[in-house]
Formats: structure tokens, sequence, C-alpha cells
């Protein structure tokens, strides 16, 4: 269970006078201060931790945020950035002394500039509605990360989020032109733009990933590209996670690149299976989702080789998708894993290690005999081509103990990923979740000057408080004392 | 320095000394930007060697100090490459020596570090599809200023655990650390490539054709427009008129096939495509800026805007004196011209007008000095500057000046 520290008294004590404060900056219906509407923003997809914020603001430009900072920081009031709240490491869990700052009404497209292959947008467009606004085009939106209906660009930026595609396509720090922020202090600045290199130190690459803790995002100008002609995806199923390894292995080494390798375990498997029945081959160890781009003839020429690959596997299936319908099938079962394990297990944590791809065997047979020993069940998914591991640890909210039993499980397979020369999260973020482990990859001084650079953008510590870094000593000492 | 602990006790001993360090690997890019005054150098060079390289990871390794040409060997032995293909500057920086004056005699220029490529983030003719040299560097170590050694990133493809010093640090050019060791993402060299070449479009019909072409769904890894005296200093392209070249890399059907495509479709009369041969050995010259070709006393710029304004750059420094090319489908701008305040001023003004950055690549010392070598920060973000660089450099002893006086 991870700990957070008591609110301010003071800035408790002084509640109305910030509110009314609020209220003088931002439309009537800009500020939230009635507790049965601050409640749908105590917590966000990290739902086992809940806090209650002091006041929501929902601003509409950006001059309203540099307003609302400003205000905070003169007067002392931590600040929570949120986007459509769908963080699984709790980046945008609220204390009971700060004020979220929602961007959700920020949802305007501001500039399709497709002879710079660039759009401008606000921070509170969601994913998809970056691709939705240029598809009609034959353009879309690189990073694809699972929730891409609803998450949302700001977000991602702080996330640095990434997605099934990232082996060609990159993640959100590769597809990002430029950014406007606001600092702590209600300085609005512009960092970066259309172009594609910038002088000076690399603000837009610190900003991406920072989660939230050296500055709020309010516009954002990404790359677009143009679509492929065409795409096709082919699965393979083998006897063991060596062998599948082996395979991911060989098609790497033979020039391919596919534009997405996933790789699933038995449970993850048959989970998917019973949800989607995507025709998954329910007697295989591992399976290969496989995706390629190009032309029909690219296409079937990159199977043909893929397929001869993962034949000299052994593989228990080969199936190559003859049309879009057939891949949408493929990617049906994958794409609906997370409601799939939803409906093997009330509950579920998912995981986000990286691990070196070589690793994965060993990764996954340890992390058999930990769900032996804890006795919760995982489903494994894997970004093959990257390293990203995901998890899936399976629990019953309602039992506290099982929640316990969850959370260390947890914590043990990301030991494990630093381990074997991975890291703690390789798109998700550290957030509330995993900032106590942040020691298990960082040295001391490592963290002290992480923490530094923090405090060159945010010397009071204001801006999303308590997540990220372990906390302070001076911190620990406002822990709630243990009932 | 052949050791880290060696540049950690280097560091600790000038920051109680309180005395600059100039930080470089071989010095190749010692003539860019401003010139570092500093009683102490500290260099990388001797601190080489390939450390992890694991090919079916797509991953290198490396000490700071590795020549680039080495690591470049170990991966075209396995097939892979360099994905922002970074540049070899020596010919063009070497003309110009710390001090200014060019040499009498061409000496042997030595050989740039993979360090000295990552904190300068130089990124050559396919950072236009692919990304920059900062977009591929997946962790690194480094001394700070406070003689800390400190790791950011890892040997990981994907990974968003604390905040990305990586980034910070790439480009910083030694003002925030000195980066010791390297890891990059790689990928698979392509088996073919062809250019496209286009004769006789003016830079806004290039930089239109450009456009369409990095706007198709066939994959453009290169995208340049060289007027006609350019063109003539690349052998492989036809001379007297100007070259708008667009590059294929893959398997050899697509790369026919996609250039097919493009020929067809964007229909210029008397196109000629270059096969995989000459393809790499004019992009080899475009990654260099041999096409620059300025005379001995003159200053090198890059300009990066947004790719659209690339033909207005080069029109409004024409008045100044000062000519180049375009790469990056026209956003950035190689320029060279006489070395004076006027015709920087000219430059920056053509860089702002566009809403894009310039980077003094090469001038006299005394210029160097004297002007904005790269653009002011605005107000704010001047201030984290500082406030980052007393974070990372307390005593302000890493290269200081090197971006900005007084930083």
């Amino acid at each position: 269970m991870i700990r957070q520290p008591d609110p301010k008294p003071d800035v408790m004590a002084r509640r109305d006078s910030i509110v009314a404060g609020l209220r003088a900056l931002l439309p009537e219906s800009g500020v939230i201060a009635e507790p049965i509407r601050l409640k749908p923003y105590e917590t966000d997809g990290l739902s086992a931790y809940r806090q209650v914020p002091l006041a929501v603001v929902l601003p509409e430009t950006t001059e309203q945020v540099a307003a609302v900072l400003a205000f905070c920081h003169q007067n002392g009031v931590r600040v929570v950035p949120r986007g459509a709240g769908t963080s699984l490491s709790g980046g945008a869990l609220p204390m009971a002394d700060a004020v979220v700052i929602g961007l959700m009404r920020m949802n305007q497209i501001l500039d399709i500039d497709y002879a710079d292959r660039c759009a401008t947008v606000q921070a509170g467009v969601t994913n998809i509605g970056i691709t939705n606004a240029v598809a009609g085009d034959g353009f879309f939106y690189a990073p694809d990360p699972s929730s891409q209906l609803a998450c949302m660009i700001g977000g991602n930026v702080n996330m640095n989020s990434g997605g099934a595609h990232c082996l060609k396509y990159g993640v959100t720090a590769n597809n990002l032109l430029g950014l406007k922020l606001v600092t702590m202090q209600g300085e609005i600045v512009t960092v970066g733009g259309a172009h594609l290199d910038a002088a000076g130190y690399d603000w837009l690459g610190l900003l991406t990933g920072s989660e939230g803790q050296l500055a709020v995002i309010t516009e954002v100008t990404v790359r677009i590209l143009r679509a492929p002609e065409g795409a096709r995806a082919m699965l393979a199923a083998f006897k063991s996670n060596e062998i599948a390894g082996g395979c991911v292995d060989s098609i790497i080494a033979s020039g391919i690149i596919p534009v997405a390798l996933e790789f699933m375990d038995r449970p993850a498997i048959h989970a998917c299976e019973a949800f989607a029945h995507a025709g998954y081959p329910l007697d295989a160890e591992a399976m290969l989702i496989i995706e390629v781009e190009g032309s029909t003839e690219e296409q079937d020429r990159l199977l043909e080789k893929l397929s001869a690959i993962c034949n000299q596997f052994d593989p228990i299936s080969l199936k190559v998708s003859q049309s879009a319908e057939e891949s949408l099938a493929i990617w049906k079962g994958r794409k609906g894993a997370f409601g799939a394990v939803g409906r093997i297990s009330p509950d579920y944590l998912c995981m986000d290690g990286t691990i070196p791809t070589s690793q994965l065997p060993h990764v996954l047979r340890r992390i058999g005999e930990m769900s032996d020993s804890y006795g919760l069940k995982v489903a494994n998914i894997f970004h093959a081509g990257d390293g990203n591991l995901h998890p899936l640890i399976m629990f019953d909210a309602n039992d506290q103990t099982s929640f316990h039993k969850a959370e260390a499980f947890g914590a043990d397979i990301l030991k494990l990923c630093v381990e074997v020369g991975g890291c703690l999260t390789g798109e998700h973020g550290v957030g509330v979740e995993k900032r106590d482990l942040m020691p298990v990859q960082f040295h001391a001084h490592e963290l002290e000057q992480q923490r530094r650079i923090k405090s060159a953008f945010d010397p009071g510590w204001l801006l999303n408080p308590s997540k990220v870094f372990p906390l302070t000593d001076a911190q620990t000492a406002e822990l709630p004392r243990a009932a | 320095m052949t050791s880290e602990q060696a540049i950690v006790d280097a560091i600790a001993d000038a920051a109680r000394a309180k005395e600059p360090v100039l930080v470089q690997g071989n010095g190749t890019k010692a003539g860019m930007l401003r010139p570092v005054q500093a009683a102490r150098t500290l260099s990388t060079a001797a601190l080489s060697g390939i450390t992890l390289y694991a090919p079916k990871e797509l991953i290198i390794s490396a000490w700071a100090g590795t020549p680039l040409t080495e690591v470049e060997a170990a991966l075209a032995e396995a097939g892979q490459h360099l994905i922002a293909e970074p540049p070899d500057l020596s010919a063009l920086l070497g003309g110009t020596s710390q001090s200014g004056t060019p040499p009498q005699t061409p000496v042997q220029t030595p050989v740039q570090t993979l360090g000295g490529v990552v904190a300068a983030n130089l990124s050559g003719p396919r950072r236009v599809a692919w990304g920059a040299m900062r977009d591929h560097v997946m962790g690194v170590r480094a001394v700070t200023g406070r003689a800390e050694i400190i790791r950011s990133g890892g040997r990981v493809l994907k990974n968003v655990t604390g905040l990305d010093l990586c980034k910070l640090l790439t480009g910083s050019h030694g003002t925030l650390g000195v980066i010791t060791e390297v890891t990059l993402k790689v990928l698979p060299g392509p088996e073919a490539a062809a250019t496209l070449v286009l004769p006789g479009l003016d830079p806004v019909a290039g930089v239109g054709a450009l456009s369409a072409a990095l706007g198709s769904p066939f994959g453009v890894s290169g995208a340049a427009w060289l007027p006609p005296e350019a063109a003539q200093r690349v052998a492989a392209l036809p001379s007297g008129a100007s070259a708008t070249l667009i590059r294929i890399e893959d398997f050899t059907e697509s790369v026919t096939y996609r250039i097919g495509r493009l020929k067809d479709q964007l229909a210029i009369s008397g196109s000629v495509v270059l096969d995989t041969d000459a393809t790499r050995s004019v992009w080899r010259a475009v990654r260099d800026a041999v096409p620059l070709d300025p005379a001995p006393d003159d200053a090198v710029w890059r300009v990066s805007v947004r790719p659209s304004a690339g033909p207005a750059v080069l029109a409004a420094v024409q008045k100044a004196g000062v000519s180049g090319f375009l790469d990056w489908g026209g956003g950035l701008a190689w320029l060279s011209g006489p070395a004076t305040t006027e015709t920087h001023l000219a430059v920056e003004a053509a860089a702002l007008a566009t809403g894009g950055t310039w980077t003094l690549m090469r001038a006299p010392e005394t210029m160097r000095g004297a002007v904005r070598v790269i653009p002011q920060e605005p107000p704010a973000m001047a201030r984290i500057a500082r406030e980052v660089k007393a974070a990372m450099d307390p005593a302000g002893i890493l290269n200081p000046g090197r971006l900005y006086a007084g930083l």
C-alpha cells in the first residue's frame, strides 16, 4: 500500500478563499468545489487509490491555465494536471489539498498542415481524435496506446505513451515537434514548433514523460504520417516461450522490421480466446501476432519470408491473413485482452516493465514461479520487438489480502525486470504506483539529480506532488500515523 | 582520460579550483558554436570501445570516446546501421581551427567520437523520416559537474522511468555533464536503396515535390534540394541543373516498386533513378554538407524550419550573399557565406521569420564570441536553463559559454 502525505493544514484552512480566488479567474462552470461533483475526479486508471481533491478547475484556454497556476503558486497550493484520467500508474491521483487542473475542455484541433506533415492540437484532444481528423486525407498519428479512444494527447506527452506499433514508429517523444506549456509560476512558453531540430537544451525531450512534474502542457504539435498502402497480420503459435522467443530473434536478424510484433503467453491466449473467439490455438504455449505494411505484393513477400522463418521453429499453427477482415480477427483477441482478463477475474493490475528481449523465457519462467507462490493468476502480453512486458495480475479487490499480495507480486516482477537489465516502466509511467520502487533502478544520488531538475522548474514542489520520486525525509514526516 | 573514474577525479579537482574545463572528444566540433575559454581540457577520446552489442535486441553501447567509424563498422558487419545517419563534418569544420585561422596545409583531421556526435545531437538526411540522434539514445552514463556518475535510461528500447536525462544531455554540448557511455537503438540496414533525381526545379517546386513524396505512402527516407552549383559538386548527379533528390531504402523489390510509383506520380520530365551504390555516395555527400563548399573564410550555418519555409530562407539570405541547399524535405537549410555580423543577422532574421532555429556551425572565433550562435531562450526558459545548469554543474565549470554567453 502506497502512503501519501497528510494535506497541509494551512491550505485546508484556506479552502473557501482558495475556491473563491479560482472562481474569480474562470467562468462559472469552470470551477468545481461541491463534494458530490468532485467525486469523479478522485481516481484514475489505478482505481485502488482514491482521494477527493480540494477543487477541480476546467480551463478552456492557455491563459486561464496560466492564471490558475500563477494563483496557486502565489498561494502555495499544490496542483494535479489531468487529461482523461486513464493513467494506470496513478499519475493523476489527487491530494486532499490539491487543485486538479482538468484539460478536457481544451479539445480543439488548431491546425493541420499536410505540406509540413504536422498538426497542432490542444492538450485535451484524444489520441484517436488526431488520427480521426487526418484519416480522411490518408494520414495518421502513430503512437497508439490501448486507451487511445479516451486518453488525451497532453497525458500522452506527460507519460511518453507508446502502443503496439512503437517498433517501427517510435513512442510519443519521437513523434512530437512542439509544445505550448505553462510554468508553475504562470508563464506561457512555446518550445519547438513545426521544425525538426531545436537548438539549445532539449526541453521537448525533457518534458516528454515528465509526468506533470515540470509544467502543464496546453498545446501539442505532433508529426502526422501518411498511412501505408495497406497492412496485414499473421499469427504463429509455438510449443514453448523459448521457441517463440527464438523466432522473434530470427525475425529481427532477418532485417524485417514488422510494424507490430506481439507475444502472448498461454494464460493470455486462453483469456483472449474465451472472450473474443478469435480462433487462437488453445494448445499453444506462446503465440505471436506479426503485422507488416505496404502494397499487397509487398505484404505478400514479407509475410512469405516471415512464414518461412516461423516454419523453422516447428510452429503448432501458422495463419496468414488474406484480407483486412482476417487481420482484424487476428487482432481482435489481443485488442480485447484487458476486457478478456476482466471477465476471468473481477480485478487485475496491469504491470509494465521492459526487459532485454533475450531474457523473455527466463522472466516468464520466474513470473510463473511467483504466480504459484503468491497464489495469483497472471497473463502476459509482450511487445516483443521492444521488450515491453505487460503482466496482468488477477486478484479480488474485495479481499484486502488479495490486493496487497497482487501489489507485492507486481513489485517483484518489476524488480526482476531491473535485475535482468530492464526498467520499471516502459510506457505507463512511475506515478504513485512505482514511486517507492525507484531506488531499485536508481542510486540515491541519481534520484537527487532528477529532483534538482524538478526543482529548477518547480522550486516549491507544487506540481503533481508525491509522485515519481520517493518521498523525502521531510515528506515522510508528514505521512499519516499508522492506525 | 582513460577511465570514468579519472574523469570524476578531474572534474572534482576543477570544481574545487573553480577552473573551467573544455570538455571534448577529439575536438572535431570545436569550431562550431561559441569558443570556450578554459584553463583545463578534458578529453574522452581515450575512453574507447564497444561495451555491448546485441544485434537481435537492436542495441549497441560504447564508451564516449569510441570513434564513430568503429561503431559504424561493427554495425555494418551485422547488417545494421545508425538510424539518424549522423554526418561526418570533419572536412567542413576542420578548415577552421579554434583560433579561427585556416591551417596552411591540410592536416589529418581526427575522427569524431560517439560521445561528440551525441553531445551535439547531429543527425543526417534520414532524420526527416526516422528521427534524430536524440530519438535513439536509449541510455547514457555521464559525469556531472558535481563529479558524480549518473545513469539515465538503460539498455532497453522502451523506458519512461524517471526524468529523461538522456535527452537533456544529448545536444547539451558538454555543458551539463561529460557523457561517458552511450546506448543507442539501431536498425537493420536496407538491402537496397535508390534515388529519384528530378532535374531543373526551382526551390519552391522542388520542395513541393519533396513534400508530395514525403506525404506519399512509400516511406521516403531522404528528401533534398540542391541548386545547380551545389549539384555540380556531387559526382553521380547530372550537372547544369538543380537536383531534387528523393531516396527510398528497403528490400530490393520494394525499392524498385516504390521508386517507380513515385516517378510516375511526380511525373517530372528528365527524371532519373540512381542505383544503390550511386544513392549511397550521393546521400553521403548530402549528409556531410559536401554540396556547400564554402570559401575558407566563410561562415557556415544550419537552419531548421518548417519544411515548406525552406525556399523562403534561401531567398531571404541570398541578398546578404549567403547561399546553400536544403535537406529534410526543405526543413534543414545548410548555408554558407561571408563571416560577418551582417550575414549572421540576415540568417537569424530568416530563421525567425519562419519560426525556426539556427546553429552557427563555423566562423572565426571573434565572430563566434560576438553573435548569438543559437537563438536566445524566452525569459522563462532562460531562467530554467540557468537553474538546470546550476543543478547539474553548480560551479559552472563545464564548457562555460559554449551555448550562451555567461552560461
